[in-house]
């Protein structure tokens, strides 16, 4: 299937920090792909990179079939974007921010603008310094669906929004995609939200890509928990590779297993006859966390939105 | 709640943020009337030496434009009067700093960080003005302490301390006034600075059209006018200060009170609903651009009809008063060559006007920087809008700004003056030419700002401001303090043909026009090339 986003080894310095470290991103075409990890991971340095706002330091990158530092301008009609915290002009109506910048981009539907208004239950009129966090977010979403583009960047788009109005971004971003083929790239804190809309995720750390993949891959990636009850003291578990977190308790064990593990422990309980079985596949909360967290000291460096 | 509780603590944390800038312009600011008696008891080492000079210079009208009237012939006296122009920087920095510490807090919405702390609603306001006042009391002593190390008398040290501080602590309080009035502080800025060349204006027009020794009544309406009858190292006049102090005391309450009757970041203006969807015509980064700026535009302008008119005004009385004068005129011809005193004193006052009109330029070429640091750049860069276009957006008006109050300023100038003189027709063009000859070296300026905006983005506030500073001190304080011409020269100012009455040399005009767009070119490329945004 074809990219619309490749970008691979991407650098980028801000001075002594390191904010990209080779990281690589692979978008295709009509997929909303979610773009996940921990504060300071480098979401928002990849996404400006991608806009051609930033120059990476090394590393290559295509959106659609351009440079986005060299072909800024032509890129720019193709895509729309929404950061994280949408800043208004304080003598600008929303209304007026929404139309010019669609302008801007070369063309807005104004029929679907409507619509969006309503559903978002936005006020135009305000001016932008009238509006509330969660609304001057809206003027940015409503700006940006409502344009007639391929491309939606968005960088935790939804920050700031009532429960409400996230579960309107989630059908209108489904529809999109269902309706235009739409690709979408979602950097996103609400793990909820990424399991409702993305066919598959990028997890990034320290500039990094650590993972890729559709969520099912993700999950076979990680560890189911295992609590059994016994009919007799379990034999050979603690050997077995992938098994962690053993904890055994006469004839009651509990531990977490690696996917592809799960078949030889499962074996090795049935020697020992199972009276009662209870098997959790991770949550996904677990396993972002699990990536998440440093590998030097298993740490939790991120806060995860829940 | 007590409205003034943390007051103390703000004081400190004022002190703490300013604990480099402070110092530095208190005592800068307190050595120039030092520097400038000891540059002048060089030139003029006996007390008979300077009360000559002084007494050639009593009815130099372009010298009463600039600094006003000479109350006393000895080298103290000397020293005040050539020093003056220091007390509007004063006024204006202390009336800066007041607002920095008061309506830009509240912009950038660390004041309701603040509000939510143990803070009272007016001690923000409260701490910035004792801060300043306070500033300006220790400016006050390290002046009269410096000029009675030069073994001038120290009543009279003391006095001029105490005027040039009373300055300071006026226009402190007007800034206190102005930063309630509007939402941004760029207009706040732009009001205050207004008044701030109103003040200077007045003056100039009461002391130019005064009679024999005195000036006009006009000039009671500024405060830089009642400071200068301080007469310090004459007969000194202590009781200036009285009103001095009132007024203070008026604008402070008055800033008070109105602050007690709004919000946290409004103005006293109520915010309205606008349109819910944009006019055909905001489509282009132009159009965006002019929504940004028709607005400090639309003020510069008026405030540069209302300069137009009243130097207009000043540049007839002038005459007047030369043509009864023999004496004087026979000076005015020895200084000004064939010019007559009417073009000296449009010379000087659009020389001055220009340096504002500079203000204008910097300001809106700091607009991008603005734009780029509130985050309001972005989204109109990642639509096919070009950087390039973008910032001309911006500097269109920098540049076209400046033009536009200029060329205002000079018409208005020309028509009262024609009026007054009975022969429109041949004035209004003279005064457009007057006013419109400035524009390279006010375009020099923008260029700069913009270069270091392309190359160093978060130096390019202090650059480009420091760079008007240097062009006020150099044409206000630069002369006067004997500077060589090679340290004059590096003002574009300094290169401006004095138009009307003199020579109309193409060259020096062209060589800053092009600086200017080299500068311009330089800023665009480098931002080119940069990232965005840097914050
Ligand atoms: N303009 C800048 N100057 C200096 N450092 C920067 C700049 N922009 C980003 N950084 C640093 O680069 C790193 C990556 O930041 P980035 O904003 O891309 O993270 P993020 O993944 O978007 O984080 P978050 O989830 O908090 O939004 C951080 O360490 C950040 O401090
Ligand atoms: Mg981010």
């Amino acid at each position: 299937m074809e990219n619309i986003i490749t970008a691979s080894g991407l650098r980028k310095h801000f001075g002594s920090t390191r904010a990209l470290d080779g990281l690589d991103l692979e978008v295709r075409r009509g997929e909303v792909h979610g773009f996940l990890g921990p504060n300071g991971a480098g979401k928002t340095t990849t996404i400006r990179v991608l806009l051609g706002l930033l120059k990476a330091d090394a590393g290559t990158v295509r959106l659609f079939d351009g440079d986005p530092w060299n072909d800024a301008t032509s890129l720019h009609r193709r895509l729309a974007y929404v950061p994280g915290d949408v800043t208004l002009w304080p003598n600008l109506s929303g209304g007026e921010v929404i139309d010019l910048l669609g302008r801007l981009r070369g063309g807005l539907d104004n029929k679907r603008k409507n619509e969006l208004l309503e559903r978002f239950d936005l006020d135009p009129k305000k001016k932008g310094r009238a509006y509330s966090k969660g609304n001057r977010q809206k003027v940015g979403l409503v700006a940006a669906l409502a344009s007639d583009v391929e491309l939606l960047l968005l960088d935790e788009p939804t920050s700031g929004l009532d429960p409400l109005m996230e579960e309107v971004f989630r059908q209108v971003v489904a529809e999109e995609q269902a309706r235009d083929g739409r690709t979408v790239l979602l950097s996103s804190h609400i793990l909820s939200e990424v399991e409702a809309l993305c066919d598959r995720v990028s997890i990034v750390r320290d500039g990094r890509t650590v993972e890729t993949g559709t969520l099912t891959e993700l999950r076979h990636l990680t560890r189911t928990t295992i609590t059994a009850e016994l009919a007799s003291p379990p034999d050979g578990l603690a050997d077995l590779a992938g098994v962690h977190e053993l904890h055994v308790d006469g004839t009651q064990v509990r531990f977490e297993v690696d996917t592809p593990q799960l078949d030889a422990a499962l074996r090795q309980l049935t020697a020992a006859g199972v009276r009662g079985l209870v098997s959790r596949p991770p949550t996904l909360e677990e396993l972002f966390l699990r990536h998440y967290k440093t590998e030097t000291n298993g740490e939790v460096k991120a806060e995860v939105a829940r | 709640m007590n409205t003034l509780a943390g007051t103390g603590a703000l004081v400190r944390l004022i002190l703490r943020r300013d604990r480099f800038l402070m110092p530095l312009w208190v005592v800068l600011m307190a050595l120039v009337p030092m520097f400038l008696g000891s540059s002048i008891k060089q030139l003029y080492p006996t007390a008979a030496a300077v009360g000559e000079y002084a007494r050639e210079n009593l009815g130099n009208s372009t010298f009463i434009v600039l600094y006003g009237r000479i109350y006393d012939t000895s080298l103290g006296g000397v020293t005040f009067w050539r020093a003056s122009s220091g007390m509007l920087i004063i006024g204006i920095i202390s009336m800066l700093v007041v607002i920095r510490h008061t309506r830009v807090e509240e912009e950038a919405g660390r004041r309701e960080l603040l509000g939510s702390a143990v803070v009272g609603r007016h001690a923000g306001l409260a701490a910035a003005l004792i801060a300043t006042i306070c500033a300006n009391l220790v400016l006050a002593v390290l002046l009269a302490l410096g000029l009675t190390g030069l073994g001038l008398p120290a009543g009279g040290s003391f006095a001029a301390g105490l005027a040039w501080a009373a300055t300071g602590g006026i226009f402190a309080a007007v800034g206190a006034l102005v930063a309630q009035l509007t939402e941004g502080a760029g207009a706040a800025r732009g009001v205050g600075v207004t008044v701030a060349g109103a003040a200077f204006l007045l003056r100039a027009v009461g002391d130019v059209a005064g009679e024999g020794a005195d000036p006009s009544w006009v000039s009671w309406l500024s405060p830089l006018g009642w400071m200068s009858q301080m007469r310090a190292f004459g007969q000194e006049q202590w009781w200036v200060l009285a009103p001095a102090v009132a007024l203070i005391a008026l604008l402070v309450a008055v800033a008070f009170a109105l602050q007690a009757r709004r919000d946290v970041a409004a103005g006293l203006l109520p915010p309205r609903l606008g349109p819910a969807e944009a006019s055909a015509g905001l489509r282009t980064p132009l159009a965006l651009a002019w929504r940004l700026h028709r607005g400090s535009l639309i003020g510069w302008t008026a405030g540069f009809a209302v300069l137009g008119a009243v130097f207009g005004g000043v540049a007839k009385s002038a005459q007047d008063m030369l043509a009864g004068n023999q004496q004087l005129m026979e000076i005015f011809e020895r200084m000004g060559g064939e010019s007559a005193l009417s073009d000296v004193v449009i010379v000087g006052t659009m020389g001055i006007s220009a340096l504002i009109a500079s203000g204008y330029a910097v300001q809106a070429t700091l607009r991008m920087r603005t734009e780029e640091a509130g985050l309001r750049s972005e989204p109109v860069l990642v639509t096919s809008v070009g950087r390039v276009s973008w910032a001309l957006s911006h500097l269109v008006f920098a540049l076209f700004g400046p033009l536009v109050a200029m060329a205002v300023e000079g018409l208005v100038t020309g028509l009262v003056y024609g009026v007054s003189v009975g022969d429109p027709g041949r004035e209004i063009p003279r005064g457009l030419a007057a006013a419109l000859v400035q524009l390279p070296a006010i375009w020099v300026l923008a260029g700069l700002t913009t270069a270091l905006y392309g190359l160093r983005p978060r130096l390019a506030p202090a650059v480009g401001w420091a760079g008007l500073g240097v062009c006020l001190f150099l044409g206000l304080i630069g002369a006067a303090v004997q500077l060589s011409q090679a340290v004059l020269d590096v003002s574009p100012f300094t290169h401006i043909p004095k138009i009307p009455g003199g020579d109309l040399a193409g060259v020096p005009l062209v060589v800053l026009v092009a600086v200017a767009g080299a500068l311009l070119a330089l800023g665009l490329a480098a931002f080119r090339r940069r990232d965005v945004p840097v914050a």
